[in-house]
Formats: structure tokens, C-alpha cells, sequence
């Protein structure tokens, strides 16, 4: 017990090996959380499922496919995709500049657009452009948190926050509320799977990722891994203070995206920004202004 | 890695002049009672994702070409399955004045599920049929290319004749033949 703390406190500071250890259990743990996604959804539709390592599978598949790539930049996209999300989960993890972590992670998804913008599929540019309204509807949401942060704590540190020996979520529950819809957005989750159509790729077949086959769509399949630890983790930090409780809210929130899933059908792309500028931007907005004036 | 590709078939199905009859019934292994998933198999929209080529329908001179490009489209390894009677030989649209004939003519087929249609257990058969020689193409062995079906639907037997039943059969053969005789009298 004793080496494992040693162990345990020389990779933690250590910079090197504790940023390869995230890079390394982030797609496992993101590739695992779909695979239990995947199985929750299949047992409440009455299926049986796909065994949990599905996504693993998946993606050692795709790499196994030969490669057809239709132009140079639209690689160098999915790889940008894929880099930017890995920058913006260390620089989350190492308590940097929240401002800055969020960018990284926008600019991440803009590469995503930019990627489906670079190919003339008429379902590709409509899947971009729908990316595109998600972030409309999920960046002011995010901002709002981390203004709410700085208010709060008087910082925008990530390491800031993980000092204090408060909980987040009781000084700000609506804002939890508005994050969890911002992520559904993020994860693609069905009121709001507009970009990419995850299930039975009807209505814009796949959208942003149409023009993608083998080891490409396995590179952003990856960073659909990190991009699912990156949001455990902040759903983790709303309860930073104790490892147990945060891991199980978060779990918690995953649950709630599920059930979400498959009790909703796809609505409109203005219908979801109609709903993400009233309701959790207001709900957001509202912990906000009892943040300052308390 | 081998492994993995038999694990996560993703299927796309490209209907060719079919009558529906195995669409629908190819669906019908999508839901609970049959649930395909289980194997790993998602029915993707688009052919560049895919690896096994689902094809119902017989080919005819209009769709042969949209049919060559979606199996152009998707990245090796890849196997085709023919769903049912019509793409392995034209079935009964065979001789019609546009059929080309079966899937066979235009793409190489690897596995052939007989029918009309066949049932989703024969389906999903196939299917796992199929994940087997895509394994084997992954490593570069060599496939057998299929035999065509050659008994597809068996109806049940015919009820045995009763005696009325044959007393009545030669009552209306003779009234036709009179009938007959009359006309031609006439």
C-alpha cells in the first residue's frame, strides 16, 4: 500500500509520465463509458446488445481498413481534431487556464467542420454547418460556467479551483443542469443528434464525418473517446472535493444522457437553438447573478 | 486484429430492384427479438464505413451501375451478401425485359442467403457467414467463390385426393371437354 502511494504521488509529480498516463486512460476510459452507453441502451430497448468492449473492436477495425482518403487536408483535419482534444484534456487535467482549456476544445471541433467543409458531399457541408449551431448553442453555456467560476473563486485556474474546499455543486446547481444539456449536445445524444446522426445514420447519413472511412474515422473516433473522458472529468470536478461523490454524479449525469437518449426523438437544428439560448442559458444566467449578488 | 474485424461487421444494404420483402425482413434482425448487435454488426447509411455489403433485388440494366459504385465506394476488406433468390439469379423477375440477372453479373458475391425471402435467422446465418470469409480476406487467403442455391422454397405437399374430391375432378374435366365439342361444333 505504502509503494503504491510512492508510486502513486511520483507519477502525479512527475509532468511527463502523469500526462502520458491521462493520454493513455482517457481513450480506455471514454471507450468503456461508450461501451456501457451502448449496453444500457440496448437493455432498455429489451435487445440483448453488443458485448462491452464493443468500442474497442470498432476501433481497432477501422484501423485494420485500408485507407481511402479522398484529399491531404481532410486528414490533416481529423488528426488536428484528434490533437487539439488530446491539448485540451491535459491542459484540463493539469489545472491550467480554464478560458484557454475551452478554447482548445472549440478550436478542436472547429477542425471537425472545417474537415466536413473540405469536401464537396452536399450531407457533409449540411452536418458542418449543424456542428456549427451546436457550438452556437453550447459555447455560451460553457463560457458562463467558467464566468460563474472566476466569480466564485476569483480565478480562472484550474488548479485555483481544485485547492478550495468547496464542492461546486451546491453554490451552482442550475448551471449543472445547463452543462448537462450542453454535453448531450457534445456527445451527439438524441434530441440533439443532429451533426452526425448516430443511430441508424438516417436523415444526413453521417454527416460530419460522411467522407471519412477506415483509419480516419478511427482517429476521430478517438477523439470521440477523450472528448467523452474530457467531459466526465468536468462533471467529476463539479464535486471535486471528495473523488467518490464526483465520480458518482458524474456517472449520474452519463445515466441521465442516456435515458435522454432514448426517450427522445431528433428535433430541429433551430428547435435546439431556440432551446439552448432560453432555457439552460437563462437557467445559467439566473446562478450567475445569485453568485454575484451573494 | 484479425479478431476485431470478425467482431465489428458494419453492414450497409443496398436494395437493387427488390420487391421489399427481404428489406423488411432484413430489418426485422435489427429489433429485439432477433437484436444483430450482438454481434457486433451496426447498419451503417454509408458504404465508406462499411465492410459487408448487404444486396437485395435482382440487377437490372438501370441500377447496375449505382450498385458497382457503392461497392467501389467501400475500403478493403470488404464481402458481399446476397439477401434472398433475386440477387443470386434474378429470381422471379429473371426474365424481364430490363434484368441483367443476378448481383454476380456486376459485383463478386461471397455469400448467398436463399429465399423469398429468407427468414432473419437465415439472415443473420448469412451475416456471420460473411464476418468468416471477411476474417479470412483480412489475413490474404484465398475464398472459395460461392455455389449458387439451387433449392430455394419448399412449399408443403399437396393434401392427398379423396375420392369426391376426384369424382368431382373428372365431372369438370368432362363438362370442359363438352364445352369444347360444342364450340367447335358451333
Amino acid at each position: 500500500m505504502e509503494l503504491l502511494d510512492k508510486i502513486g504521488s511520483y507519477c502525479l509529480h512527475t509532468p511527463w509520465l502523469y500526462a502520458l498516463l491521462v493520454l493513455i486512460a482517457a481513450p480506455v476510459a471514454g471507450a468503456l463509458l461508450t461501451g456501457i452507453d451502448r449496453k444500457l441502451t440496448a437493455r432498455m430497448q429489451g435487445r440483448m446488445g453488443p458485448p462491452l468492449l464493443q468500442p474497442f473492436y470498432d476501433t481497432v477495425k477501422l484501423f485494420c481498413k485500408s485507407p481511402m482518403v479522398l484529399h491531404r487536408p481532410q486528414l490533416i483535419y481529423a488528426t488536428l481534431h484528434l490533437v487539439f482534444m488530446m491539448a485540451a484534456l491535459l491542459l484540463l487535467a493539469q489545472g491550467r487556464d480554464l478560458l484557454m482549456v475551452l478554447f482548445v476544445q472549440a478550436f478542436s471541433v472547429i477542425c471537425l467542420v472545417l474537415g466536413g467543409m473540405s469536401v464537396r458531399s452536399p450531407y457533409s457541408w449540411i452536418g458542418s454547418q449543424r456542428k456549427i449551431m451546436q457550438m452556437l448553442g453550447v459555447e455560451p453555456v460553457f463560457l458562463l460556467m467558467i464566468v460563474a467560476l472566476y466569480l466564485r473563486d476569483g480565478s480562472f485556474l484550474g488548479s485555483d479551483l481544485f485547492a478550495k474546499g468547496q464542492p461546486l455543486l451546491p453554490s451552482m446547481p442550475l448551471l449543472f443542469l445547463a452543462f448537462l444539456c450542453a454535453v448531450a449536445i457534445e456527445f451527439e445524444k438524441s434530441p440533439f443528434d443532429l451533426a452526425s446522426s448516430h443511430h441508424a445514420h438516417q436523415e444526413i447519413v453521417k454527416g460530419v464525418t460522411l467522407e471519412y472511412s477506415g483509419p480516419f474515422l478511427g482517429l476521430i473516433e478517438i477523439a470521440h473517446f477523450y472528448e467523452i473522458a474530457f467531459f466526465f472529468g468536468l462533471m467529476m470536478a463539479f464535486w471535486h472535493t471528495n473523488i467518490i461523490i464526483g465520480f458518482l454524479l458524474a456517472s449520474a449525469g452519463m445515466t441521465f444522457m442516456t435515458i435522454l437518449d432514448n426517450s427522445f426523438a431528433r428535433l430541429t437544428p433551430h428547435w435546439m437553438l431556440r432551446f439552448m439560448w432560453t432555457v439552460p442559458l437563462s437557467m445559467a444566467l439566473a446562478n450567475l447573478i445569485w453568485l454575484w449578488v451573494k | 486484429m484479425s479478431k476485431a474485424i470478425s467482431k465489428s461487421p458494419w453492414v450497409v444494404h443496398f436494395n437493387c430492384n427488390s420487391c421489399n420483402g427481404c428489406d423488411i425482413e432484413f430489418l426485422a434482425c435489427l429489433t429485439p427479438t432477433y437484436d444483430v448487435e450482438r454481434f457486433g454488426v451496426l447498419h451503417v447509411g454509408n458504404p465508406k464505413h462499411a465492410d459487408v455489403l448487404v444486396v437485395t433485388g435482382s440487377v437490372n440494366l438501370r441500377n447496375r451501375h449505382v450498385l458497382k459504385n457503392v461497392y467501389d465506394q467501400m475500403p478493403d476488406p470488404k464481402v458481399v451478401v446476397a439477401m434472398g433468390i433475386c440477387p443470386a439469379t434474378g429470381g422471379i423477375f429473371a426474365d424481364c425485359y430490363n434484368v441483367v440477372g443476378g448481383v454476380g453479373s456486376v459485383i463478386p458475391v461471397d455469400v448467398h442467403v436463399p429465399g423469398c425471402p429468407p427468414r432473419p435467422e437465415a439472415m443473420m446465418d448469412g451475416i456471420i457467414e460473411a464476418v468468416g470469409i471477411l476474417e479470412k480476406k483480412r489475413k490474404g487467403e484465398a475464398v472459395d467463390p460461392p455455389l449458387l442455391p439451387v433449392k430455394t422454397v419448399k412449399g408443403p405437399e399437396a393434401p392427398p385426393v379423396t375420392p369426391e374430391m376426384a369424382a368431382k375432378i373428372a365431372a369438370a374435366k368432362a363438362a370442359a371437354e363438352a364445352k369444347k365439342a360444342a364450340e367447335k361444333e358451333n
